[in-house]
């Protein structure tokens, strides 16, 4: 099985005109994801590779079920695509665009939360469950994401969306299919976090093991080792933890928005002792995952 | 971005926090003469430096008189903090305390709403309180979608047992500190201490705000009234001309990034990307015993001209003798371009590719095209087999060999 999606989940995707999302409508439908229409506000009546454009999701969603929208906009026009589509009654908003404000990202989680919706990223890749949908852009052209990912036991979760496909890979290369793939995004604040999909692979029977891909910046780590310990968990969990290196340079930031390190408990070796109090293995190298997965299996 | 002292209390009180009395940045000993003469009283002179240990290092002096003022502000524009030089001194009027309390507002990133603190033990450090005396610190989040009402920071005051007047006057520093923080995109604004004096009044003694990169671009015109320029990253280190020609690169092209470079002594150039690849590949690389030159991510498809541009800063700084290009597994990245890109930056640097491209690790889209290419011009690359971390060693071991 899989969480989030599934091969019967309808999805849309805001700004559906754009460039990037163009690539990425092409890339969901020969992949086999269910999308069902597209929103740009003035190009109504449109259509993108066969996809028909709506102005609002209003429309759409009065006409059949939308389960999921991709938000492809620019950061300035986010806010409202992300309250539009939960206004609509859309649960699961995946945000792929960057640069987003945090405290405009604090409001669309808000709304979200009060609405019984989930929002995925900002600054995410999106969510792919091999064999059933891949909703925004993580893993390329369909052929190449049917390489690198494939219909498995493990549920992963990456602030990273490159690295997403990198671990996926690995993972496959080593015969461990994904049940589903989630980049949830490099934010400091981001729609849902480690501890908040747990149940969800939780509840997944198909399910068997997690990996995560994390950095430096936030207190999510600390989180999902207090949710692994409180809920006494099932899923054996692997760890990588990137940036070691900002360790030495506080204060200086690279790769993410979230990788700022604010505080002691920000840095990899302290996120890395709290995984591992909570008895997450800690994997020193990408290719270590899988390894470290079937031992634990 | 962190603010100066003098520039976070400007903002304070341009939305009614209650400074010190004077309270005015000097850049000459005779400039703080005057301020001190202004305040006529006993006064506190502060280095204005974006580095913390301030008071340890002496950056803050005590006098009594306009004279006293005038030396103690020669001494300290003369000292440097943490290797940082003042960028002024903030001379303030100096009345008795009678208390000192903390008051901050952040982000709690798990609640993902803003958090309001308090403790009505301030002038030390808040990290400590909270695990020796939690009872005296207060929280609260609030909404971001609700405007921001009084009673909110007076629930918060009142938790940690303060009642009367002083609930009242605690507020009036609360509340706007509350709304500041939303209003321009601050991820901290701290007032430590805030403190009551003999006379019950209250002022905000030392403040301390720090406004989040993304929000940079919609606060423009505060920035520029502050005399904060666009320019001024205000990370650990000011920018340094390689870095901000990286810049200048990404910026002319808007296809894709590349030139997001952080300068570093080492002698291997790296064309790593990008977000979390970035710090997977600089992790392997060290861990294998490399020296970086600098930290440089590339990604979302960049322009063979934006590649190549960068390709050319990276081998004209002296000392690098090779670069290596290595990303995960790319899914909007064409490989083929970023190939192109970085030999004809070798190229046109007047070196041979086969030579100075120590490795090329960049598997995914349009990658046997790129291969291709690679291989006509003798290049060493490998395909997704070949981990990040193997792919980081190769580039290690052909330095080894230089």
């Amino acid at each position: 099985m899989s969480i989030l999606i599934t091969s019967d989940t309808t999805v849309i995707i805001q700004g559906i005109t754009g460039r990037e999302a163009v690539t990425m409508t092409r890339e969901g439908l020969d992949y086999g994801t269910h999308i069902i229409g597209g929103v740009t506000p003035g190009r109504g009546g449109r259509e993108v590779h066969g996809v028909p454009v709506y102005d609002t999701v209003e429309e759409i969603a009065k006409k059949t079920r939308v389960d999921a929208s991709v938000i492809s906009v620019p950061p300035a026009f986010t806010r409202d695509a992300v309250f539009e589509a939960i206004e609509a009654g859309v649960k699961l908003m995946v945000v792929v665009t960057e640069n987003i404000p945090r405290f405009e990202v604090a409001q669309m989680v808000e709304l979200a939360d009060q609405r019984g919706a989930r929002i995925i990223g900002p600054n995410c890749l999106g969510v792919l469950s091999p064999d059933e949908a891949k909703v925004g852009g993580l893993g390329g052209r369909a052929e190449d994401a049917k390489k690198a990912f494939t219909k498995g036991p493990i549920g992963v979760m990456s602030r990273s969306g490159g690295m997403t496909t990198e671990i996926c890979n690995t993972l496959t290369a080593a015969g461990l299919g994904q049940s589903t793939a989630v980049s949830i995004g490099g934010d400091a604040i981001i729609g849902q976090s480690y501890a908040e999909l747990m149940p969800l692979f939780e509840a997944d029977p198909e399910t068997k093991a997690i990996a995560i891909y994390s950095e430096p910046g936030g207190r999510m780590e600390a989180d999902l080792a207090r949710w692994v310990k409180d809920h006494n968990s099932r899923l054996p969990v692997v760890a990588f933890m990137a940036g070691r290196f900002m360790d030495e340079m506080p204060g200086m930031r690279f790769g993410h928005a979230g990788t700022i390190v604010e505080g002691k408990a920000d840095t990899t070796a302290e996120k890395i002792e709290r995984l591992r109090e909570a008895g997450i293995a800690v994997a020193e190298r990408i290719e270590d995952i899988p390894v470290l997965v079937k031992e634990k299996l | 971005m962190r603010f100066y002292e003098y520039e976070s209390k400007q903002l304070l009180a341009r939305h009614g926090i209650v400074l010190p009395q004077g309270s005015k940045v000097a850049h000459t000993p005779a400039e703080a003469r005057a301020i001190a003469q202004e305040i006529a009283g006993p006064t506190v002179l502060k280095s204005q430096v974006l580095s913390g240990g301030r008071m340890k290092a002496g950056g803050v002096l005590f006098a009594d008189t306009a004279e006293e003022a005038e030396a103690a502000c020669a001494k300290i524009l003369e000292l440097e903090i943490n290797g940082h030089k003042p960028r002024g001194v903030l001379v303030e009027g100096r009345q008795p305390i009678a208390q000192e309390y903390y008051l901050g507002v952040t982000w709690d990133g798990i609640a993902k709403q803003p958090i309001m603190i308090f403790s009505d033990m301030g002038g030390i450090d808040i990290e400590e309180v909270a695990e020796t005396h939690p009872e005296h610190i207060g929280r609260k989040h609030f909404s971001t979608l609700i405007p921001f009402s009084d009673h909110k920071a007076k629930e918060l005051v009142a938790s940690v047992g303060i009642t009367g007047s002083d609930l009242n006057r605690i507020t009036r520093f609360v509340a706007p500190l509350a709304r500041i923080f939303a209003k321009y995109g601050l991820t901290l604004a701290e007032i430590n201490p805030l403190v009551r004096l003999e006379n019950g009044l209250f002022v905000a003694v030392d403040a301390h705000v720090d406004m989040e990169a993304e929000a940079a671009g919609e606060h423009k015109e505060l920035l520029a009234e502050l005399g904060i320029g666009e320019d001024e990253t205000r990370q650990a280190r000011p920018p340094t001309p390689f870095e901000i020609e990286g810049k200048r690169i990404n910026e002319v092209d808007h296809r894709g990034v590349a030139g997001n470079v952080t300068e570093f002594k080492g002698s291997l150039g790296l064309i790593i990307g990008a977000g979390g690849g970035s710090l997977t590949l600089f992790d392997a690389v060290k861990k294998h015993g490399g020296d970086p030159a600098n930290y440089c991510e590339i990604g979302g498809n960049p322009s063979v001209s934006k590649v190549c541009n960068l390709t050319k800063l990276i081998l004209s700084k002296p000392g690098v003798e090779k670069v290596a290009v290595m990303m995960n597994v790319v899914s909007n990245t064409r490989v083929d371009l970023v190939a192109r890109g970085v030999i004809k930056g070798v190229i046109e640097s007047g070196m041979d590719p086969a030579e100075k491209i120590a490795i090329f690790r960049i598997p995914g889209s349009w990658e046997g095209d790129g291969f291709t290419i690679l291989k006509k011009y003798g290049v060493e690359f490998c395909d997704r087999s070949v981990s990040m971390y193997e792919a980081a060693g190769r580039a290690v071991a052909k330095m080894r060999s230089v």
